[in-house]
């Protein structure tokens, strides 16, 4: 399991890099990527839509299931990344490359962790 | 011993013993006593032997017509004999949905090559496996269209009222508005369309050809759809479709129709097939069942109901559509036609269609009082007026073993088939010259 | 095995229809398609076989035991296709007079009529084309009937957890909220988690009885009653009806709307998926709502009616009335007694699987089951590593449809039992023996079980690649 120290981490399993104070790229992390299994498709906002720290923005499908990715922060989305729809597979080979989201005028954010924290939360977790 | 259970009274009191129960009470223990019945007030079993009889004596009170001019959604086309044989196999019949892909290759390789037919036959990227019916396909595009903020479906008045009342039954469940646009000279009024788009349109639904039969300019209205920012979503008789620009060429982003005239017979209105195809950037919202292409484990290809994360088993409350199942037996039905038919037995059936429908056209029309309503091209069927009373007119031809055409508000809405013979066709304008002479 | 498409040679053509008899007329060139649909052009006798090879990579009832859980895969009876196939049936146009048609319609009343006895219904529709479009048209009842009386604070419908995908999914169509509710330790509604649940937003609840545990809920009658003194109507989903059909009735057990599989219960073929019929029947108070038209006795006849406050069309025309016309045939062979007797062999039939199969499987419920059991392999996976999908995909190569895979949800590695009441006890021990032989060879040879199946026509197939990068049709290239 891999946690990079350049992103944050939310308690629902999705990775935050901040590009400067107001923008930032989410995506999911490598341990939820595991737990999820084989993805291969994701439902992602439109860009404008208003993301809502704590709520449902997007969703990621495996071929049995279907689990909501909760958005970390409040914004606006001013990105997607259409290449994961092409290639669902990045988010399980790739899952600190393959962002989902960007989203910029941020106006708040949760307590997130730290690699550290993040990986003992995942350990607990288990 | 029941009928079709097999298991001998000997048999069952061994396996009750088995279970530990003594008598068919131990097994309903958990029933609140009071809600054990004292048997049904149905008759008895009256056997298979019995039974036949009862069944012919109801399908003998029908009438069933040696001559058919009545369409209006449900159409009298030739069933190649092939058709029939197939689609009675005891496998693809007694089969259930294809869930264990391993042992359900039949059945999903026929509905891969169904869809495929399907995006040939109205030029567009991908096809479910089919839904309950037509009307049903029209309402579940419609849901496909739907975004947060439009939500308001647009639908022709020249669409068939069936279909309408089905769309807006899905629309009231869904808290959905639908907003009718009137017709002018039979067809879809564009310019009218054009003024009712706005932000909160969702779609455009328009038939092809309509209810009156006429070949609407699905081009111009699909332009004035998307200028509107609303998709655009095509009905069509896929008879028809042989003939005419596709949906594809048109412009639309769903295409539905009542697969029925592929092989089906009338059958009172059902079983029939919902056809829904879309392009590429909708095909994920098609809803229902899809089979897709894949390998198995030695590498060989198979096929596999895929995209099932769409779907009520899996999303549950989030699923735009609670439908799990398929019409597959005729969608079989509908590829095996086509397969029998091919390219060219397709287009020949279209093309009949459309030289008797205008043949029949031109004599009915010849007749005092059963001039045409609307001037437009059509495929199939057509409107005239009507100089008698619908209703003695249709006694008359019963009497003489014809279902007329479909009375509707200007007359009579004509339909005409490859079934048609030019006798028959020429006998139907002879009882209307009877009838028009008084 | 190729595609009909692979198949396709150009210029082949076996007209069926004869020349044309009046002068061709062409459709004017700017509303022509450009090109013709590539359909396959293949030989009458090659078509033949193609289906005939498609045919054999299929398994039926006929082929085989198919004890696919909550979907009823009894035998078919034959004469239910014969008597569906009249053509005093096929060949009539749905749009005929009425009194060209009485037959038809004296069918749909008299089908009504029984099944509204079976259900303790009053009134009854065959629109509905299939349970999840019978669960839509149940539901929308509902939604009307409190609108009816200007009720809008009803938003919430109440489903067990246990219950089909399908019910929380027509809860949204319908425009309502679901509301979840757990099961207890014993599989059934957890009645104080119902009687916190229910309120004054409550407009129903959905609930199958028995439900997909293979359970009757023997709080049945408290649990119609919580609802209805919320002022909530009931609305019971009709899909396991074969183990109480001439025992017990939703209607006296407080159901207010019942849908019905025709394709299950009643005996018709499934066809691959469909078209099966989710005919809907309702007390009195919700009879004014139901879809028009509806066939019903008038004078000495029968006639189309509409109901005066109909929520609309839910089909085209009728609903799948060849599909009624199958299960009409079906319950006047059987009649009232065989219909009670079918349910107690199903029930008899799904004990005794159970109990052979008893100290190799674990039961998620042990106890007296209804038509159907399941079986948690949760702890055969942690033991062995064998998925209750690697048990499933081994039954293959002993040449019988699985269970119900992963269903009900709230039961780990879930194997859904249902044999049906035309299984003869022979079918059940090779069944029970082939279960029971899976589970010796999970302790010698895991492997084998998670290579399985070898025998089929295909393999365990790539299903993430197929969602993944979805080829919907073929390629022409």
């Amino acid at each position: 399991m891999y946690f990079p120290k350049d992103v944050s981490y939310s308690r629902t399993h999705e990775w935050v890099r901040m590009a400067d104070g107001n923008t930032a790229r989410v995506g999911i992390t490598d341990y939820a990527q595991h737990e999820l299994g084989d993805l291969v498709f994701v439902n992602l906002p439109e860009v404008g839509d208003e993301a809502i720290m704590g709520e449902r923005i997007a969703d990621v499908e495996s071929v049995k299931a279907v689990s909501d990715i909760f958005s970390p922060l409040s914004g606006r989305i001013s990105a997607v990344n259409g290449a994961i729809l092409d290639a669902p597979e990045l988010l399980n080979s790739d899952p600190y490359g393959a962002w989902l989201f960007e989203v910029r005028g941020v106006t708040e954010h949760e307590d997130l962790m730290g690699a550290e924290d993040y990986e003992r939360f995942c350990e607990k977790g288990e | 011993m029941a009928y079709y259970a097999p298991s001998t009274e000997d048999e069952q009191l061994e396996m009750m013993r088995e279970v530990g129960v003594s008598s068919w009470d131990g097994l309903y223990a958990d029933l609140p006593e009071e809600l054990l019945l004292d048997g049904l007030a149905i008759p008895d079993g009256a056997s298979e032997f019995g039974a036949q009889a009862v069944m012919e004596r109801l399908a003998s009170k029908n009438a069933a017509f040696q001559t058919i001019f009545r369409g209006a959604g449900a159409y009298n086309h030739y069933i190649p004999s092939l058709v029939k044989q197939i689609t009675s196999k005891e496998e693809f019949v007694t089969s259930y949905t294809p869930y264990q892909a391993e042992i359900s290759q039949g059945t999903l390789q026929s509905i891969f090559e169904f869809q495929t037919m399907m995006c040939e036959l109205t030029g567009l990227d991908a096809s479910n496996a089919s839904v309950y019916d037509g009307a049903a396909a029209a309402a579940e595009a419609a849901a496909m269209c739907r975004s947060r903020d439009r939500r308001a479906v647009l639908v022709s008045e020249a669409a068939k009222p069936n279909v309408i009342s089905v769309v807006e039954t899905y629309c009231y469940a869904a808290g959905a508005e639908l907003r009718r646009v009137p017709t002018r000279g039979g067809l879809t009024d564009g310019d009218a369309l054009a003024a009712m788009l706005d932000g909160s349109s969702a779609c455009v639904y328009i038939e092809q050809p309509n209810f009156f039969g006429l070949i609407e300019d699905a081009s111009a209205l699909g332009r004035i759809a998307h200028g509107g920012g609303a998709k655009f979503v095509m009905g069509v008789n896929p008879i028809a479709a042989a003939l005419l620009k596709t949906p594809g060429e048109c412009g639309a982003d769903v295409a539905v129709g009542e697969g029925q005239p592929l092989g089906m017979p009338l059958s009172f209105g059902g079983p029939y097939l919902g056809f829904m195809t879309a392009a590429e950037d909708m095909a994920r919202k098609l809803p229902g069942r899809i089979v897709g292409e894949t390998v198995d484990a030695d590498g060989k290809r198979a096929f596999v109901l895929t995209l099932q994360a769409r779907e009520q088993h899996i999303r549950r409350e989030k699923a735009s559509s609670n439908i799990c199942s398929n019409q597959a037996l005729c969608a079989l039905s509908a590829a095996v036609y086509m397969t029998v038919m091919g390219p060219r037995g397709l287009r020949q059936a279209a093309e009949s269609c459309f030289s008797k429908a205008h043949y029949a056209e031109r004599k009915i029309s010849s007749v005092r009082g059963f001039e045409p309503v609307y001037e437009g091209e059509f495929f199939h069927e057509f409107v005239t007026a009507c100089p008698v009373g619908t209703e003695s007119l249709m006694r008359r031809l019963e009497s003489r073993g014809i279902l007329g055409g479909m009375p509707v508000d200007d007359g009579i809405l004509w339909c005409v088939t490859e079934m048609n013979s030019r006798a028959e066709i020429d006998d139907l304008v002879s009882i209307l010259k009877e009838v028009a002479e008084g | 095995m190729k595609l009909s498409f692979e198949k396709s040679r150009p210029g082949r053509f076996f007209p069926v229809m004869p020349e044309l008899d009046v002068p061709e007329e062409k459709v004017p060139p700017e509303l022509a398609r450009a090109a013709l649909p590539r359909l396959p052009e293949m030989s009458p006798p090659d078509i033949s076989r193609h289906y005939s090879e498609l045919a054999r990579r299929t398994h039926g009832v006929n082929d085989g035991f198919y004890p696919l859980g909550s979907c009823t895969m009894k035998y078919n009876p034959k004469i239910n296709d014969e008597m569906a196939n009249l053509p005093g049936f096929t060949r009539i146009h749905p749009l005929q007079p009425e009194h060209t048609v009485q037959g038809c319609l004296e069918a749909m009343v008299r089908a009504g009529e029984m099944l509204c006895e079976i259900t303790g219904m009053d009134a009854m529709t065959f629109q509905p084309a299939a349970g999840a479009h019978g669960e839509f048209t149940g539901v929308l009842l509902i939604k009307a009937y409190h609108a009816s009386r200007g009720d809008g604070a009803r938003t919430k419908i109440i489903v067990p957890d246990s219950a089909h995908g399908t019910n929380p999914a027509t809860v949204s169509m319908t425009g309502f909220q679901a509301v979840n509710v757990p099961s207890d330790s014993s599989g059934c509604v957890d009645l104080d988690a119902l009687r916190a649940a229910a309120g004054p937003d409550t407009a129903g609840l959905m609930l199958t009885n028995p439900n997909t545990l293979g359970l009757f809920d023997r709080n049945i009658l408290e649990i119609t009653r919580v609802i209805h003194d919320a002022g909530g109507l009931c609305y019971y989903d009709g899909a396991n009806l074969n183990a109480i059909m001439g025992i017990a009735r939703p209607g006296d057990m407080g159901f207010d709307v019942v849908h019905l599989n025709l394709h299950k219960t009643f005996s018709t073929p499934h066809g691959g998926g469909g078209p099966g019929s989710g005919a809907v029947g309702c007390k009195s108070l919700l009879a004014e709502f139901m879809p028009a038209p509806l066939a019903a006795r008038r004078g000495g006849g029968y006639a189309f009616e509409s109901p005066p406050q109909s929520v609309g069309r839910v089909s085209a025309f009728y609903g799948n009335f060849l599909v009624m016309a199958r299960a009409l045939t079906y319950i006047i062979t059987i009649g009232g007694d065989g219909l009670r007797d079918a349910a107690r062999n199903a029930v008899l039939n799904a004990n005794y699987m159970m109990r052979r199969m008893s100290g190799a499987y674990d039961a998620a419920y042990p106890g007296t089951c209804m038509h159907e059991f399941v079986l948690s392999l949760d702890g055969l996976k942690r033991e062995a590593g064998v998925s209750a999908m690697d048990v499933a995909k081994s039954l293959l190569d002993r040449r019988m449809h699985p269970p119900t895979m992963y269903f009900p949800m709230i039961v780990k590695e879930a194997l859904m039992i249902e044999p049906t009441e035309t299984e003869s006890r022979e079918t059940l021990d090779y069944a029970a023996d082939a279960f029971l032989d899976i589970r010796l060879q999970a302790e010698r040879d895991p492997e084998a079980l998670r290579a399985a199946p070898v025998s089929t026509p295909v393999r365990r197939l790539d299903e993430v690649n197929a969602a993944r990068h979805p080829k919907l049709r073929y390629n022409f290239g």
